[in-house]
């Protein structure tokens, strides 16, 4: 079992956002909502463009977490979606993920993960807890 | 606007939810996840989020204009291929806040086969645009 020391940090990652991911996670998670895959309606309803789900920036920020110790251990995971992230049509948008250890305990571990697109945060207060044992 | 009568009440979904090996490959694939053995974290939204929509739907909410404001996740252990999960779910917050109405859903899984066990609970914010 590797121990973390609070304030380590973990590897920072880039994932890749594109309108084709949107459409194979629409499909697997069951959010057809068309402003995830439709840049028409999208506009008609007064969005500047197609905006990925935040479930599915949050999930890519869940695939980062479980890299850790494994999806098994996640615990518990928290998000504010507070910036959509807005994917325009043939461009492949980089998600910026990182995480730092805030507590460690007993084999339970507190990690902060910090995810953007562009230099501006599109999840606050993104939290997991994490099982080492 | 939501019936302010309906905070605080369960409503326990009709059907029970059967999990899948390819309910779980497909979505580890379009996340990217490696591990297929397990259910990815937040993989319980597949369920959860469409018992809210229904239930909200229900109480009168328009929801061609909600939005997801935050979601959390307590897992009390993986979500395996096999599972039967029942979803029950509690509006436990709505409050107005500048205009817009802000629902706090939570919804419990629990084994289909097994009520005592509840294997994970959710809680979505959503917020109704004004």
């Amino acid at each position: 079992m590797t121990a973390y020391l609070v304030g380590h940090e973990f590897e920072p990652k880039v994932f890749i956002i594109n309108r084709a991911a949107l459409v194979a996670y629409a499909n697997a998670s069951g959010d057809l909502n068309p402003i995830h895959q439709d840049e028409e309606f999208a506009k008609s309803v007064g969005l500047d463009d197609v905006i990925a789900h935040g479930m599915y920036t949050m999930a890519l920020a869940g695939r980062y977490v479980s890299e850790i110790a494994g999806s098994s251990a996640v615990k518990e995971f928290s998000a504010k979606f507070i910036k959509p992230v807005v994917v325009p049509v043939n461009t492949d948008v980089e998600l910026n993920v990182s995480g730092k250890v805030t507590e460690s305990d007993g084999g339970i571990l507190k990690v902060e993960v910090t995810a953007t697109c562009g230099g501006i945060k599109v999840l606050g207060m993104a939290k997991a807890v994490i099982s080492l044992s | 606007m939501l019936n302010p009568d309906l905070v605080g009440r369960t409503f326990v979904g009709a059907n029970s939810f059967t999990v899948t090996e390819e309910s779980i490959s497909e979505f580890c694939l379009a996340i990217g996840e490696p591990n297929i053995s397990v259910a990815p974290p937040t993989f319980t939204i597949k369920v959860t989020l469409a018992e809210s929509e229904s239930l909200l739907k229900n109480s009168g909410l328009d929801w061609t204009r909600v939005v997801h404001g935050d979601q959390r996740f307590h897992i009390h252990r993986p979500i395996v291929a096999g599972d039967q999960l029942t979803c029950s779910s509690t509006i436990e917050n709505a409050r107005a806040v500048a205009g817009n109405e802000i629902v706090t859903v939570r919804s419990d899984l629990h084994n289909s086969e097994n009520a005592n066990e509840l294997i994970a609970s959710s809680w979505s914010t959503l917020v109704v645009r004004a």
